[in-house]
Protein backbone atom coordinates (compact mmCIF):
# COMPACT_ATOMS: atom_id res chain seq x y z
CA UNK A 1 0.00 0.00 0.00
CA UNK A 2 2.80 2.26 0.99
CA UNK A 3 4.48 2.13 -2.72
CA UNK A 4 1.06 2.20 -3.86
CA UNK A 5 0.80 6.08 -2.00
CA UNK A 6 4.46 6.99 -3.04
CA UNK A 7 3.27 6.87 -7.09
CA UNK A 8 0.59 8.38 -8.65
CA UNK A 9 -1.91 6.72 -10.13
CA UNK A 10 -1.86 6.25 -14.12
CA UNK A 11 -5.96 6.72 -14.20
CA UNK A 12 -7.68 7.75 -11.53
CA UNK A 13 -11.37 7.58 -12.10
CA UNK A 14 -14.36 9.63 -10.01
CA UNK A 15 -17.50 9.45 -9.57
CA UNK A 16 -18.88 8.80 -13.54
CA UNK A 17 -22.10 7.82 -13.90
CA UNK A 18 -24.17 7.87 -17.45
CA UNK A 19 -27.95 7.90 -18.15
CA UNK A 20 -29.87 7.57 -21.48
CA UNK A 21 -33.00 8.94 -20.88
CA UNK A 22 -34.57 7.51 -17.41
CA UNK A 23 -32.58 4.72 -17.43
CA UNK A 24 -29.18 4.79 -15.30
CA UNK A 25 -26.82 3.11 -17.10
CA UNK A 26 -23.77 4.22 -15.10
CA UNK A 27 -23.79 5.10 -11.70
CA UNK A 28 -21.00 6.12 -9.28
CA UNK A 29 -17.79 4.49 -10.61
CA UNK A 30 -15.02 5.02 -8.71
CA UNK A 31 -11.30 3.56 -9.32
CA UNK A 32 -7.53 4.09 -9.40
CA UNK A 33 -5.34 2.04 -11.69
CA UNK A 34 -1.72 1.74 -11.60
CA UNK A 35 1.22 1.04 -14.56
CA UNK A 36 1.27 -1.91 -15.72
CA UNK A 37 -1.90 -3.03 -13.60
CA UNK A 38 -4.65 -5.69 -15.29
CA UNK A 39 -8.20 -4.39 -14.15
CA UNK A 40 -11.09 -6.50 -14.89
CA UNK A 41 -14.52 -5.27 -15.53
CA UNK A 42 -16.89 -7.84 -15.22
CA UNK A 43 -20.78 -8.50 -14.86
CA UNK A 44 -23.70 -9.99 -16.83
CA UNK A 45 -25.39 -8.11 -20.04
CA UNK A 46 -26.91 -4.72 -19.47
CA UNK A 47 -25.20 -3.87 -16.86
CA UNK A 48 -22.76 -0.80 -17.23
CA UNK A 49 -19.84 -2.75 -18.46
CA UNK A 50 -19.26 -0.99 -21.84
CA UNK A 51 -20.12 1.70 -21.08
CA UNK A 52 -18.06 2.52 -18.13
CA UNK A 53 -15.32 1.49 -20.72
CA UNK A 54 -16.64 4.15 -23.24
CA UNK A 55 -16.76 6.68 -20.95
CA UNK A 56 -12.97 5.84 -19.83
CA UNK A 57 -11.66 5.69 -23.06
CA UNK A 58 -13.09 9.15 -23.89
CA UNK A 59 -15.47 7.49 -26.51
CA UNK A 60 -18.96 8.83 -24.83
CA UNK A 61 -18.91 11.69 -22.52
CA UNK A 62 -20.42 10.87 -19.17
CA UNK A 63 -23.14 12.92 -17.14
CA UNK A 64 -20.67 13.18 -14.33
CA UNK A 65 -17.76 12.27 -12.43
CA UNK A 66 -13.94 12.51 -14.09
CA UNK A 67 -11.49 10.86 -15.41
CA UNK A 68 -7.56 11.96 -14.98
CA UNK A 69 -4.87 10.33 -16.89
CA UNK A 70 -1.01 10.62 -16.36
CA UNK A 71 -0.09 12.31 -19.27
CA UNK A 72 3.61 11.74 -20.00
CA UNK A 73 5.46 14.38 -17.98
CA UNK A 74 2.85 16.08 -17.16
CA UNK A 75 1.11 15.12 -14.72
CA UNK A 76 -2.72 13.73 -13.73
CA UNK A 77 -5.12 15.97 -16.42
CA UNK A 78 -9.08 15.45 -16.98
CA UNK A 79 -9.65 14.23 -20.27
CA UNK A 80 -12.58 15.88 -20.89
CA UNK A 81 -10.97 19.25 -20.32
CA UNK A 82 -8.59 18.35 -23.16
CA UNK A 83 -8.80 19.84 -26.59
CA UNK A 84 -10.24 17.24 -29.10
CA UNK A 85 -6.88 17.61 -30.58
CA UNK A 86 -5.21 16.30 -27.12
CA UNK A 87 -7.83 13.57 -26.37
CA UNK A 88 -7.50 12.22 -29.68
CA UNK A 89 -3.78 12.16 -30.26
CA UNK A 90 -3.77 10.85 -26.52
CA UNK A 91 -5.76 7.99 -27.86
CA UNK A 92 -3.86 7.05 -30.90
CA UNK A 93 -0.58 7.02 -28.78
CA UNK A 94 -0.67 6.25 -25.05
CA UNK A 95 -3.49 4.49 -25.29
CA UNK A 96 -5.45 1.66 -27.16
CA UNK A 97 -8.66 0.30 -27.81
CA UNK A 98 -9.22 -3.22 -28.46
CA UNK A 99 -12.94 -4.04 -29.55
CA UNK A 100 -15.06 -7.27 -29.10
CA UNK A 101 -15.33 -7.09 -33.00
CA UNK A 102 -11.89 -6.78 -34.73
CA UNK A 103 -13.64 -5.64 -37.57
CA UNK A 104 -14.21 -2.55 -35.96
CA UNK A 105 -10.51 -1.96 -34.88
CA UNK A 106 -8.84 -2.87 -38.24
CA UNK A 107 -9.56 -1.48 -41.50
CA UNK A 108 -10.58 -4.67 -43.59
CA UNK A 109 -9.56 -3.77 -46.87
CA UNK A 110 -5.69 -2.45 -46.14
CA UNK A 111 -3.06 -4.71 -45.94
CA UNK A 112 -1.95 -5.99 -42.37
CA UNK A 113 1.21 -3.79 -42.51
CA UNK A 114 -0.41 -0.64 -43.75
CA UNK A 115 -3.01 -1.40 -40.66
CA UNK A 116 0.30 -1.75 -38.04
CA UNK A 117 1.38 0.82 -39.97
CA UNK A 118 -0.74 3.55 -39.66
CA UNK A 119 -0.52 5.04 -35.94
CA UNK A 120 3.54 5.87 -36.65
CA UNK A 121 2.38 7.21 -40.42
CA UNK A 122 -0.21 9.32 -38.18
CA UNK A 123 2.40 10.54 -35.72
CA UNK A 124 4.34 11.75 -39.00
CA UNK A 125 6.61 8.86 -39.88
CA UNK A 126 7.73 9.01 -43.35
CA UNK A 127 10.08 6.31 -44.29
CA UNK A 128 8.71 3.12 -45.39
CA UNK A 129 11.56 0.92 -45.06
CA UNK A 130 11.38 1.28 -41.36
CA UNK A 131 7.19 1.23 -41.60
CA UNK A 132 7.94 -2.03 -42.91
CA UNK A 133 10.72 -3.47 -40.49
CA UNK A 134 8.44 -2.45 -37.56
CA UNK A 135 5.44 -3.78 -38.83
CA UNK A 136 6.48 -7.25 -39.76
CA UNK A 137 8.28 -6.81 -36.13
CA UNK A 138 4.96 -6.63 -34.10
CA UNK A 139 3.16 -9.49 -36.30
CA UNK A 140 6.03 -11.62 -35.10
CA UNK A 141 5.20 -10.33 -31.62
CA UNK A 142 1.68 -11.21 -32.11
CA UNK A 143 2.45 -14.67 -33.80
CA UNK A 144 1.52 -13.96 -37.23
CA UNK A 145 3.67 -15.01 -39.89
CA UNK A 146 5.27 -12.07 -41.53
CA UNK A 147 4.80 -13.61 -44.80
CA UNK A 148 1.46 -12.47 -44.51
CA UNK A 149 2.24 -8.68 -43.91
CA UNK A 150 0.63 -7.69 -47.38
CA UNK A 151 -2.36 -9.99 -47.25
CA UNK A 152 -5.90 -7.69 -46.01
CA UNK A 153 -7.69 -8.52 -42.42
CA UNK A 154 -10.63 -9.99 -44.30
CA UNK A 155 -8.38 -12.68 -45.53
CA UNK A 156 -7.79 -13.62 -41.62
CA UNK A 157 -9.36 -15.93 -38.92
CA UNK A 158 -11.07 -14.71 -36.02
CA UNK A 159 -7.96 -15.14 -33.99
CA UNK A 160 -5.78 -13.74 -35.91
CA UNK A 161 -7.67 -10.63 -36.49
CA UNK A 162 -7.70 -9.86 -32.60
CA UNK A 163 -3.82 -10.37 -32.69
CA UNK A 164 -3.61 -8.02 -35.10
CA UNK A 165 -5.67 -5.64 -33.92
CA UNK A 166 -3.40 -5.81 -30.62
CA UNK A 167 -0.95 -5.28 -32.59
CA UNK A 168 -1.83 -1.81 -34.80
CA UNK A 169 -2.72 -0.51 -31.01
CA UNK A 170 0.35 -1.67 -29.17
CA UNK A 171 2.65 0.05 -31.77
CA UNK A 172 3.29 3.26 -30.40
CA UNK A 173 4.11 1.91 -27.05
CA UNK A 174 1.41 2.73 -25.24
CA UNK A 175 0.74 2.75 -21.35
CA UNK A 176 -2.81 1.85 -21.56
CA UNK A 177 -5.30 -0.61 -23.45
CA UNK A 178 -8.74 -0.85 -23.24
CA UNK A 179 -10.20 -3.95 -24.12
CA UNK A 180 -13.85 -4.65 -24.48
CA UNK A 181 -14.69 -8.65 -24.17
CA UNK A 182 -11.23 -9.52 -26.24
CA UNK A 183 -10.96 -13.08 -26.28
CA UNK A 184 -15.64 -13.78 -26.86
CA UNK A 185 -15.24 -14.52 -30.30
CA UNK A 186 -13.17 -16.76 -30.56
CA UNK A 187 -12.76 -20.89 -29.76
CA UNK A 188 -11.61 -22.17 -26.38
CA UNK A 189 -7.77 -23.18 -28.08
CA UNK A 190 -7.55 -19.55 -29.50
CA UNK A 191 -8.75 -17.93 -26.50
CA UNK A 192 -6.12 -20.06 -24.63
CA UNK A 193 -3.13 -18.53 -27.24
CA UNK A 194 -4.65 -14.79 -27.03
CA UNK A 195 -5.17 -14.63 -23.18
CA UNK A 196 -1.16 -16.28 -22.87
CA UNK A 197 -0.22 -13.41 -25.59
CA UNK A 198 -1.71 -10.26 -23.45
CA UNK A 199 0.01 -11.79 -20.24
CA UNK A 200 2.80 -11.66 -22.21
CA UNK A 201 2.97 -8.43 -23.77
CA UNK A 202 1.38 -6.65 -20.56
CA UNK A 203 3.99 -7.84 -18.48
CA UNK A 204 6.48 -6.83 -21.18
CA UNK A 205 5.59 -3.94 -21.89
CA UNK A 206 4.48 -2.26 -18.43
CA UNK A 207 0.88 -2.00 -20.02
CA UNK A 208 -2.05 -1.25 -17.99
CA UNK A 209 -5.27 -2.45 -19.20
CA UNK A 210 -9.10 -2.29 -18.49
CA UNK A 211 -10.73 -5.63 -19.42
CA UNK A 212 -14.20 -6.10 -19.77
CA UNK A 213 -15.22 -9.41 -19.81
CA UNK A 214 -18.22 -11.49 -18.86
CA UNK A 215 -15.92 -14.38 -18.82
CA UNK A 216 -14.57 -15.36 -15.13
CA UNK A 217 -11.71 -17.48 -16.29
CA UNK A 218 -10.16 -14.13 -18.47
CA UNK A 219 -10.45 -12.33 -15.10
CA UNK A 220 -8.59 -14.59 -12.97
CA UNK A 221 -6.16 -15.33 -15.84
CA UNK A 222 -5.34 -12.12 -16.99
CA UNK A 223 -6.45 -9.24 -14.26
CA UNK A 224 -4.53 -8.51 -11.39
CA UNK A 225 -7.60 -7.16 -9.92
CA UNK A 226 -11.13 -6.72 -10.61
CA UNK A 227 -14.45 -4.96 -10.36
CA UNK A 228 -18.27 -6.55 -10.29
CA UNK A 229 -20.99 -4.33 -11.69
CA UNK A 230 -25.14 -5.15 -11.54
CA UNK A 231 -26.73 -2.67 -12.68
CA UNK A 232 -25.11 -0.02 -13.37
CA UNK A 233 -23.28 0.05 -10.15
CA UNK A 234 -20.19 -1.23 -8.95
CA UNK A 235 -21.30 -3.83 -6.53
CA UNK A 236 -17.66 -5.42 -5.04
CA UNK A 237 -14.16 -4.85 -5.81
CA UNK A 238 -10.66 -5.94 -4.96
CA UNK A 239 -8.03 -8.38 -6.04
CA UNK A 240 -8.90 -11.02 -8.43
CA UNK A 241 -8.30 -13.89 -6.10
CA UNK A 242 -9.82 -12.40 -3.06
CA UNK A 243 -13.11 -11.42 -5.30
CA UNK A 244 -13.36 -14.84 -6.68
CA UNK A 245 -12.27 -17.10 -4.26
CA UNK A 246 -14.26 -15.58 -1.30
CA UNK A 247 -17.46 -13.17 -3.36
CA UNK A 248 -19.21 -10.78 -0.28
CA UNK A 249 -21.74 -9.29 -2.49
CA UNK A 250 -24.52 -11.67 -3.26
CA UNK A 251 -24.12 -11.19 -6.94
CA UNK A 252 -21.00 -11.99 -6.61
CA UNK A 253 -21.48 -14.95 -5.14
CA UNK A 254 -23.88 -15.89 -7.72
CA UNK A 255 -21.77 -15.21 -10.69
CA UNK A 256 -19.19 -17.31 -9.07
CA UNK A 257 -21.20 -20.32 -8.80
CA UNK A 258 -22.60 -20.01 -11.96
CA UNK A 259 -19.20 -20.89 -13.57
CA UNK A 260 -19.32 -24.37 -15.07
CA UNK A 261 -16.55 -26.55 -14.43
CA UNK A 262 -15.90 -29.50 -16.57
CA UNK B 1 -17.78 36.60 -81.13
CA UNK B 2 -20.72 38.50 -79.70
CA UNK B 3 -24.16 35.80 -80.29
CA UNK B 4 -27.66 37.23 -80.03
CA UNK B 5 -30.17 34.05 -79.34
CA UNK B 6 -33.82 34.16 -79.28
CA UNK B 7 -34.02 33.55 -75.69
CA UNK B 8 -32.23 35.29 -73.63
CA UNK B 9 -30.14 34.27 -70.35
CA UNK B 10 -28.84 36.08 -67.81
CA UNK B 11 -24.73 36.62 -68.90
CA UNK B 12 -23.29 33.27 -67.68
CA UNK B 13 -26.57 31.66 -67.43
CA UNK B 14 -26.60 31.79 -63.76
CA UNK B 15 -28.96 34.61 -62.10
CA UNK B 16 -27.04 36.96 -60.01
CA UNK B 17 -27.61 35.77 -56.65
CA UNK B 18 -26.54 32.50 -56.86
CA UNK B 19 -23.14 34.08 -58.82
CA UNK B 20 -23.03 35.89 -55.50
CA UNK B 21 -23.48 32.98 -53.35
CA UNK B 22 -20.67 31.12 -55.52
CA UNK B 23 -18.32 34.20 -55.13
CA UNK B 24 -18.81 34.35 -51.35
CA UNK B 25 -17.54 30.72 -51.16
CA UNK B 26 -14.41 31.48 -53.84
CA UNK B 27 -13.88 34.11 -51.30
CA UNK B 28 -13.88 31.49 -48.59
CA UNK B 29 -11.83 29.20 -50.71
CA UNK B 30 -8.88 31.50 -51.05
CA UNK B 31 -8.87 32.61 -47.80
CA UNK B 32 -8.37 29.07 -46.86
CA UNK B 33 -5.82 27.12 -49.01
CA UNK B 34 -7.00 23.57 -49.89
CA UNK B 35 -10.14 23.48 -47.39
CA UNK B 36 -13.34 22.75 -48.89
CA UNK B 37 -15.79 25.47 -48.92
CA UNK B 38 -19.86 23.70 -49.44
CA UNK B 39 -21.82 26.34 -51.37
CA UNK B 40 -25.51 25.79 -52.77
CA UNK B 41 -24.65 23.76 -56.34
CA UNK B 42 -27.54 24.67 -59.18
CA UNK B 43 -28.84 22.48 -61.18
CA UNK B 44 -27.00 23.17 -64.74
CA UNK B 45 -27.72 21.61 -68.16
CA UNK B 46 -25.22 19.33 -68.45
CA UNK B 47 -25.23 16.01 -66.51
CA UNK B 48 -23.26 15.71 -63.42
CA UNK B 49 -19.26 14.25 -63.88
CA UNK B 50 -19.45 17.06 -66.90
CA UNK B 51 -18.09 20.15 -65.02
CA UNK B 52 -21.22 21.16 -63.67
CA UNK B 53 -19.34 22.22 -61.22
CA UNK B 54 -16.35 23.65 -63.04
CA UNK B 55 -19.11 25.69 -64.88
CA UNK B 56 -20.85 27.63 -62.07
CA UNK B 57 -17.50 28.84 -60.30
CA UNK B 58 -16.39 29.85 -64.17
CA UNK B 59 -19.95 31.11 -64.70
CA UNK B 60 -19.43 33.22 -61.25
CA UNK B 61 -15.76 34.86 -61.75
CA UNK B 62 -16.35 35.03 -66.06
CA UNK B 63 -16.90 38.88 -66.95
CA UNK B 64 -17.74 40.20 -70.46
CA UNK B 65 -13.69 41.27 -71.01
CA UNK B 66 -12.31 37.61 -70.43
CA UNK B 67 -10.69 35.86 -73.15
CA UNK B 68 -12.02 31.78 -72.42
CA UNK B 69 -10.14 28.66 -73.27
CA UNK B 70 -11.76 25.59 -72.24
CA UNK B 71 -9.68 21.91 -72.56
CA UNK B 72 -11.17 18.57 -72.00
CA UNK B 73 -7.64 16.15 -71.60
CA UNK B 74 -5.32 18.83 -72.18
CA UNK B 75 -7.45 18.78 -75.63
CA UNK B 76 -9.28 21.94 -77.07
CA UNK B 77 -11.49 19.96 -79.50
CA UNK B 78 -12.95 17.32 -77.64
CA UNK B 79 -17.14 16.97 -76.74
CA UNK B 80 -16.87 18.48 -72.88
CA UNK B 81 -14.63 21.16 -74.36
CA UNK B 82 -16.30 22.35 -77.34
CA UNK B 83 -19.94 22.19 -75.86
CA UNK B 84 -18.96 24.22 -72.17
CA UNK B 85 -17.18 26.52 -74.63
CA UNK B 86 -20.19 26.95 -76.73
CA UNK B 87 -22.47 27.33 -74.21
CA UNK B 88 -19.90 30.39 -72.46
CA UNK B 89 -20.22 31.99 -76.26
CA UNK B 90 -24.25 31.90 -76.18
CA UNK B 91 -24.22 32.99 -72.28
CA UNK B 92 -22.40 35.38 -72.54
CA UNK B 93 -20.96 36.33 -75.40
CA UNK B 94 -17.28 36.70 -74.68
CA UNK B 95 -14.14 36.04 -76.44
CA UNK B 96 -12.66 32.37 -76.89
CA UNK B 97 -8.80 30.66 -77.89
CA UNK B 98 -7.45 27.90 -77.70
CA UNK B 99 -3.91 29.79 -76.86
CA UNK B 100 -2.90 29.72 -73.38
CA UNK B 101 -0.91 32.36 -73.13
CA UNK B 102 -4.45 34.94 -74.59
CA UNK B 103 -6.54 33.25 -72.52
CA UNK B 104 -7.74 34.75 -68.88
CA UNK B 105 -9.91 32.55 -67.89
CA UNK B 106 -9.52 28.43 -68.70
CA UNK B 107 -11.88 25.77 -67.11
CA UNK B 108 -9.93 22.67 -67.36
CA UNK B 109 -10.64 18.87 -66.96
CA UNK B 110 -8.05 16.48 -66.09
CA UNK B 111 -5.02 18.71 -67.03
CA UNK B 112 -2.93 21.90 -66.63
CA UNK B 113 -2.06 23.19 -70.45
CA UNK B 114 2.15 22.90 -70.61
CA UNK B 115 2.80 26.77 -71.36
CA UNK B 116 3.71 28.30 -67.94
CA UNK B 117 1.17 30.67 -66.65
CA UNK B 118 1.30 34.17 -65.79
CA UNK B 119 -0.41 35.88 -62.80
CA UNK B 120 -3.78 37.48 -63.51
CA UNK B 121 -4.96 34.28 -65.39
CA UNK B 122 -7.82 32.24 -63.09
CA UNK B 123 -7.70 28.10 -63.86
CA UNK B 124 -10.82 26.91 -63.13
CA UNK B 125 -11.21 22.76 -62.38
CA UNK B 126 -13.73 20.05 -62.74
CA UNK B 127 -13.62 17.87 -59.65
CA UNK B 128 -15.54 14.66 -59.82
CA UNK B 129 -14.42 13.64 -55.81
CA UNK B 130 -13.28 16.95 -53.41
CA UNK B 131 -12.94 14.68 -50.79
CA UNK B 132 -9.01 12.84 -50.74
CA UNK B 133 -9.69 10.52 -48.42
CA UNK B 134 -13.42 9.59 -49.27
CA UNK B 135 -11.90 6.18 -50.74
CA UNK B 136 -10.73 5.13 -46.80
CA UNK B 137 -13.12 6.95 -44.83
CA UNK B 138 -16.71 7.00 -46.58
CA UNK B 139 -17.83 9.00 -43.55
CA UNK B 140 -17.54 12.47 -44.34
CA UNK B 141 -18.66 13.77 -40.33
CA UNK B 142 -14.88 12.18 -39.68
CA UNK B 143 -12.88 12.92 -42.30
CA UNK B 144 -13.88 16.78 -41.48
CA UNK B 145 -12.69 15.96 -38.33
CA UNK B 146 -9.40 14.94 -39.85
CA UNK B 147 -9.22 17.61 -41.65
CA UNK B 148 -9.75 20.07 -38.67
CA UNK B 149 -7.04 18.63 -36.45
CA UNK B 150 -4.62 17.78 -39.35
CA UNK B 151 -4.74 13.91 -38.64
CA UNK B 152 -3.63 12.68 -42.30
CA UNK B 153 -1.89 9.36 -41.54
CA UNK B 154 -4.67 7.59 -43.49
CA UNK B 155 -3.38 9.35 -47.09
CA UNK B 156 0.17 7.43 -46.47
CA UNK B 157 -1.80 4.53 -45.68
CA UNK B 158 -2.87 4.78 -49.33
CA UNK B 159 0.56 4.92 -50.46
CA UNK B 160 2.23 2.19 -48.68
CA UNK B 161 -0.90 0.13 -50.00
CA UNK B 162 0.74 1.21 -53.34
CA UNK B 163 4.29 0.06 -52.57
CA UNK B 164 3.10 -2.85 -50.79
CA UNK B 165 1.35 -3.83 -53.90
CA UNK B 166 3.39 -2.59 -56.79
CA UNK B 167 6.80 -1.52 -55.46
CA UNK B 168 6.79 2.27 -56.26
CA UNK B 169 3.74 4.54 -55.79
CA UNK B 170 1.22 3.95 -57.97
CA UNK B 171 -1.20 6.18 -57.87
CA UNK B 172 -0.75 8.30 -61.12
CA UNK B 173 -3.46 10.93 -61.41
CA UNK B 174 -5.63 12.43 -58.33
CA UNK B 175 -2.14 12.49 -56.65
CA UNK B 176 -2.72 13.80 -53.36
CA UNK B 177 -1.09 16.93 -52.48
CA UNK B 178 -0.35 19.15 -48.93
CA UNK B 179 -1.73 22.44 -49.25
CA UNK B 180 0.38 25.28 -47.62
CA UNK B 181 1.74 22.64 -45.50
CA UNK B 182 -2.11 22.75 -43.89
CA UNK B 183 -5.09 20.81 -45.57
CA UNK B 184 -4.42 18.04 -47.55
CA UNK B 185 -6.10 17.91 -51.09
CA UNK B 186 -7.69 16.19 -54.11
CA UNK B 187 -5.74 18.08 -56.89
CA UNK B 188 -8.31 16.87 -59.16
CA UNK B 189 -8.03 13.72 -61.73
CA UNK B 190 -4.91 15.52 -62.82
CA UNK B 191 -2.19 13.35 -63.87
CA UNK B 192 0.74 13.48 -61.11
CA UNK B 193 2.57 14.99 -63.93
CA UNK B 194 1.04 18.46 -63.45
CA UNK B 195 1.18 18.20 -59.90
CA UNK B 196 4.57 20.34 -59.74
CA UNK B 197 2.43 22.94 -61.82
CA UNK B 198 0.51 23.37 -58.60
CA UNK B 199 3.18 24.31 -57.01
CA UNK B 200 4.14 27.91 -56.48
CA UNK B 201 2.05 29.17 -59.30
CA UNK B 202 1.23 32.78 -60.13
CA UNK B 203 -1.91 31.99 -61.71
CA UNK B 204 -5.38 32.14 -59.45
CA UNK B 205 -6.58 28.10 -59.20
CA UNK B 206 -10.44 27.31 -58.04
CA UNK B 207 -11.85 24.26 -58.40
CA UNK B 208 -15.42 23.68 -58.37
CA UNK B 209 -17.27 20.05 -57.40
CA UNK B 210 -20.78 19.75 -58.88
CA UNK B 211 -22.02 16.77 -57.35
CA UNK B 212 -20.40 17.78 -54.21
CA UNK B 213 -21.38 20.99 -53.63
CA UNK B 214 -17.58 22.15 -52.91
CA UNK B 215 -15.14 24.57 -53.97
CA UNK B 216 -11.98 24.94 -52.64
CA UNK B 217 -8.94 27.31 -54.22
CA UNK B 218 -5.03 27.66 -54.44
CA UNK B 219 -4.37 31.39 -54.59
CA UNK B 220 -1.62 32.48 -56.60
CA UNK B 221 1.87 31.21 -54.97
CA UNK B 222 0.68 28.63 -53.10
CA UNK B 223 3.38 26.25 -51.37
CA UNK B 224 1.84 22.94 -52.72
CA UNK B 225 3.35 19.87 -52.01
CA UNK B 226 3.04 16.10 -53.01
CA UNK B 227 2.73 13.20 -50.45
CA UNK B 228 5.41 11.01 -50.61
CA UNK B 229 7.78 8.35 -48.56
CA UNK B 230 11.27 9.77 -47.53
CA UNK B 231 12.67 6.42 -49.18
CA UNK B 232 9.78 6.59 -52.12
CA UNK B 233 9.68 10.19 -53.32
CA UNK B 234 7.65 11.88 -55.37
CA UNK B 235 8.12 11.03 -59.39
CA UNK B 236 6.41 12.33 -62.65
CA UNK B 237 5.75 9.70 -65.36
CA UNK B 238 8.33 9.83 -68.45
CA UNK B 239 8.50 8.55 -71.77
CA UNK B 240 11.16 6.83 -73.84
CA UNK B 241 10.16 9.15 -76.90
CA UNK B 242 9.26 12.40 -77.90
CA UNK B 243 6.23 14.00 -79.51
CA UNK B 244 5.22 12.26 -82.91
CA UNK B 245 4.02 15.47 -84.00
CA UNK B 246 5.65 18.19 -82.47
CA UNK B 247 9.03 16.03 -80.89
CA UNK B 248 8.47 17.80 -77.59
CA UNK B 249 10.44 15.88 -74.35
CA UNK B 250 8.79 17.78 -71.78
CA UNK B 251 5.07 17.48 -72.12
CA UNK B 252 2.90 14.87 -71.11
CA UNK B 253 2.38 12.20 -73.86
CA UNK B 254 -0.97 10.15 -74.67
CA UNK B 255 -0.26 7.08 -76.65
CA UNK B 256 -2.92 6.83 -79.71
CA UNK B 257 -3.68 3.64 -81.80
CA UNK B 258 -3.46 4.58 -85.14
CA UNK B 259 -4.41 1.38 -86.88
CA UNK B 260 -5.58 -2.11 -86.03
CA UNK B 261 -2.11 -3.90 -86.10
CA UNK B 262 -0.88 -2.37 -83.08
CA UNK B 263 0.75 0.64 -84.55
CA UNK B 264 0.75 3.47 -82.28
CA UNK B 265 2.30 7.02 -81.63
CA UNK B 266 3.17 9.29 -78.59
CA UNK B 267 1.72 12.47 -79.32
CA UNK B 268 1.06 15.80 -76.68
CA UNK B 269 -1.98 15.74 -74.86
CA UNK B 270 -1.83 19.53 -74.81
CA UNK B 271 -3.73 20.06 -78.39
CA UNK B 272 -2.53 23.83 -78.38
CA UNK B 273 1.10 23.02 -77.03
CA UNK B 274 1.74 20.82 -79.37
CA UNK B 275 0.11 22.97 -82.61
CA UNK B 276 2.42 26.06 -81.69
CA UNK B 277 5.23 24.22 -81.61
CA UNK B 278 4.59 22.61 -85.20
CA UNK B 279 3.43 25.88 -86.02
CA UNK B 280 6.63 27.94 -84.60
CA UNK B 281 10.00 28.62 -86.79
CA UNK B 282 11.75 25.16 -87.72
CA UNK B 283 14.54 26.98 -85.78
CA UNK B 284 12.89 28.01 -83.12
CA UNK B 285 11.25 24.19 -82.51
CA UNK B 286 14.63 22.37 -82.88
CA UNK B 287 16.44 25.04 -80.83
CA UNK B 288 13.89 24.65 -77.70
CA UNK B 289 14.02 20.68 -78.81
CA UNK B 290 17.59 20.56 -78.21
CA UNK B 291 17.13 22.42 -74.97
CA UNK B 292 15.21 20.15 -73.68
CA UNK B 293 17.30 17.17 -74.70
CA UNK B 294 20.11 18.98 -73.00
Amino acid sequence: MNAALSHPPLLRVRGIGKRYGDRVALHDASFDLWPGEVLAVVGESGSGKSTLLNAIAARDKPDAGSVEFQVRGGGLQDIFSMTEAQRRLLARTDWGFVHQNPADGLRMDVSAGANVGERLMGLGERHYGRLRASAAEWLQRVEIDPQRIDDAPRTFSGGMRQRLQIARNLVTQPRLMFMDEPTSGLDVSVQARLLDLLRQLTRQMQLAAIVVTHDLAVARLLAHRMVVMQHGRVVESGLTDQVLDDPQHAYTQLLVSSVLTP
Amino acid sequence: MTTTTAISYNFAYLDERTKRMIRRAILKAVAIPGYQVPFGSREMPLPYGWGTGGIQVTAAVIGPKDVLKVIDQGSDDTVNAVNIRRFFQRTTGVETTTRTTEATLIQMRHRIPEAPLAEGQVLVYQVPVPEPMQRLEPRETTTRVLHALAEYGLMHVKLYEDIARYGHIATTYDYPVLVNGRYVMSPSPIPKFDNPKLDMNPALQLFGAGREKRIYALPPYTPVESLSFDDHPFEVQRWDEPCALCGATDSFLDEIITDDRGSRMHVCSDSDYCQSRQQAPAGQAAASEEQAIA
